[in-house]
């Protein structure tokens, strides 16, 4: 069962014109010289709060990089990144370290769980980075394995679950600390396609709430229908974005066909 | 995270035993090497460190260790006693003597004569007989190993004999000593028997034991000793450090085993150092994960340093507790007898192992605070 707490509040109309971070000519090289490599060519594209966001693309054109930036991992070469109304610029050092703690949830292709830690321990970690007490970040993080449908597993570790699995126990642990970014890479890319689609479904049921922007990598054209909007990237530049129902459809059928 | 980073460290069983084990196998590399060097060294002062009621000893001046002895007169230790503040002076011989068992076998052996009156210098601690009985005519007491030495595995029988510069020598007594470097038997006798045992030489006083008069340090009696008597005097201590000096100089020992202590930090450190080391780069996806989940440098250093202060603690432990435990076992083995570990080896050990292992976590942590976060995304 799905938590309450943690359910989307469905039936509401989505403001899909609610920006809530902006790429303003973003542009990333990586390395000096003549070993220089433009990664991303000026990208400018808003990122919408309460709604899927999916960013597709060929491999190596930029997707890994341009998220990175916007989660604040990365520095753009150029270019500013505004989040939820702070120019990203402005958070430098301790203050980024502490945005991300606060404000950013990450899926990884690889779970990145921490072996030694059970579900519910790796639940708790955002919170405990935060500070929280353990017990406290404890009973949260076992209320939202909850919400991922894993209350059953929430004393195992992450040997002991499958890839799905421990794929379900890193959204909820991207989520515990309710951040206002979620950036997934490549979420079900290790996974096969019945799981894939349970952890693309919980992302677009329990991870998407208003005033949340949820930004998903994916290669992996089965899902393309999970998305409210999709941004199409080729060669470090945005190339298509689609955001109504017609278009997400086409662009599904168009590579199902 | 102080409790994220124990989890992380003790989560792999194998992986920390291993580390543990590492840093506690080095440990006991560099400890029980160095204990064995100092242990070898001190049986260079076996004579001095026996005698425990004498604080100051008096030689000729031109004496360089305790074995080769260039002896003093009469007249000598009429002088000492003279000097202020002396509360007492009496004999003391030491030699090396041949030895000839009931079976016609013999063995060099390390002679010493106490002074017939005060028997100062005798033995601490008896196994078999008692001390008075030494006041018997032809008696000595030999040390429990230098028994096995000269008659094997038979058990303790006193009133067996040995013959020494045609004299006979009854046992009355077996007593605790420590061993000499060159494990010879010590056999204690009284002065005015010793000198027989020796073929004969016009003087035979190889030292002369005194002790300060209460008020009086035993550096100042020994400067008033030189200063009246122009003898060599020398505190216990200065004396036991002027021998193992001795015997560092002029002995290979120091060098031979200063290779293999140096192997032993060199291997125990890099055993340490690198386990650790290890340790942490197989968890940098972990760190770089916790950093992309905002985690601060300042406390992955924190989690790092904790992480190696527990294994540097555990392991030490370990390291030494095997250390001490061999000394233990090992204590019964006549020819170890009396190596044991000293409490400056452990603290030489504690140093060196904070050390690399402070050294191993600032190396590792450099790799971890290098790391982009963003290479969590990267496979
Ligand atoms: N740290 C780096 N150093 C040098 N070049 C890099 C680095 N990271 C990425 N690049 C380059 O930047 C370009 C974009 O890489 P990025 O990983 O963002 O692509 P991607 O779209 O995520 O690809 P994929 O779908 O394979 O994950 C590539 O040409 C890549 O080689
Ligand atoms: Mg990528």
């Amino acid at each position: 069962m799905v938590s309450q707490v943690l359910l989307p509040t469905d039936n509401e109309p989505r403001t899909t014109d609610d920006v809530a971070i902006s790429c303003t000519g973003v542009i990333k090289d990586f390395g000096e010289g003549d070993a220089k490599v433009r990664a991303l060519y000026g990208i400018d594209v808003d990122i919408h709060a309460s709604e899927l966001t999916l960013l597709i693309g060929p491999s190596g054109c930029g997707k890994t990089t341009l998220i990175s930036i916007i989660a604040g991992l990365l520095n753009p070469t150029e270019g500013e990144i505004n989040l939820f109304g702070t120019p990203q610029s402005e958070l430098r050092g301790r203050k980024l370290v502490q945005f991300r703690a606060e404000n950013v949830g990450f899926v990884f292709q690889q779970y990145n769980l921490l072996p030694a830690l059970t579900a519910t321990e790796n639940v708790a970690v955002p919170l405990l980075i935060q500070g929280w007490k353990r017990p406290a970040a404890l009973k949260v993080a076992r209320e939202t394995l909850v919400a991922v449908d894993l209350e059953q597993r929430a004393d195992q570790f992450p040997s002991q679950l499958s890839g799905g699995q421990q794929q379900r126990v890193a959204i909820a642990r991207a989520l515990v600390h309710q951040p206002r970014l979620l950036v997934c890479d490549e979420p079900t890319a290790a996974l096969d396609g019945k799981s894939g689609r349970t952890v693309m479904e919980l992302i677009k049921k329990v991870a998407v709430q208003p005033g949340r922007a949820v930004i998903v990598v994916t290669h992996d054209q089965r899902v393309f229908d999970y998305g409210d909007r999709i941004i199409e990237m080729a060669d470090g530049r945005v190339v298509r974005v689609a955001s109504d129902a017609a278009e997400i459809a086409h662009f599904a059928e168009k590579v199902s066909a | 995270m102080n409790w994220i980073a124990w989890k992380m460290l003790t989560g792999d069983r194998a992986k920390y035993f291993g580390t543990v084990f590492g840093v506690a196998f080095g440990v006991l590399l560099i400890s029980q090497q160095t204990s064995i060097f100092v242990s070898l060294m001190r049986r260079t002062a076996h004579a001095v460190i026996d005698v425990r009621d004498a604080s100051v000893w008096v030689m000729d001046p031109h004496q360089q260790n305790a074995d080769e002895i260039k002896p003093l007169s009469d007249s000598d230790l009429n002088r000492i006693r003279g000097v202020e503040g002396v509360a007492w002076a009496v004999r003391y011989f030491k030699s090396l003597a041949r030895a000839k068992i009931e079976n016609g076998n013999f063995r060099q052996v390390v002679l010493l004569g106490l002074d017939d009156a005060t028997l100062v210098g005798a033995p601490v601690k008896m196994r078999e007989g008692s001390l008075a009985n030494l006041r018997r005519p032809d008696a000595i007491i030999v040390d429990k190993a230098g028994y096995e030495y000269l008659w094997g595995q038979e058990p303790v029988r006193l009133g067996r004999t040995l013959e020494m510069n045609d004299h006979r020598a009854v046992l009355v007594g077996i007593c605790e000593a420590t061993a000499p470097f060159q494990t010879f038997p010590v056999v204690y006798t009284r002065y005015s028997q010793a000198v027989q045992f020796v073929a004969g030489e016009r003087k035979v006083m190889s030292f002369v034991l005194t002790k300060p008069q209460t008020g009086i340090s035993d550096q100042t009696l020994a400067e008033r000793i030189h200063d009246k008597t122009g003898l060599m005097a020398q505190s216990r201590r200065e004396f036991m450090w002027f021998i193992i000096g001795y015997y560092m100089r002029n002995t290979g020992i120091p060098i031979n085993f200063g290779i293999t202590i140096a192997l032993g930090f060199i291997v125990g450190t890099a055993i340490a150092g690198q386990t650790f080391y290890l340790f942490t780069l197989e968890n940098l996806k972990q760190f770089g994960a916790l950093k992309a989940m905002g985690v601060s440098d300042l406390k992955i250093t924190g989690m790092v340093l904790l992480q190696a202060t527990i294994v540097g603690v555990i392991g030490y432990g370990l390291g030494i507790g095997m250390t001490a435990l061999f000394f233990e076992s090992t204590g019964g083995i006549t020819a170890l007898a009396g190596f044991y570990m000293p409490w400056q080896v452990a603290i030489v050990a504690a140093v060196a192992v904070a050390f690399i292992i402070v050294l191993a976590s600032f190396i590792s942590l450099r790799k971890v605070l290098m790391l982009e976060p963003a290479v969590v995304f990267r496979g």
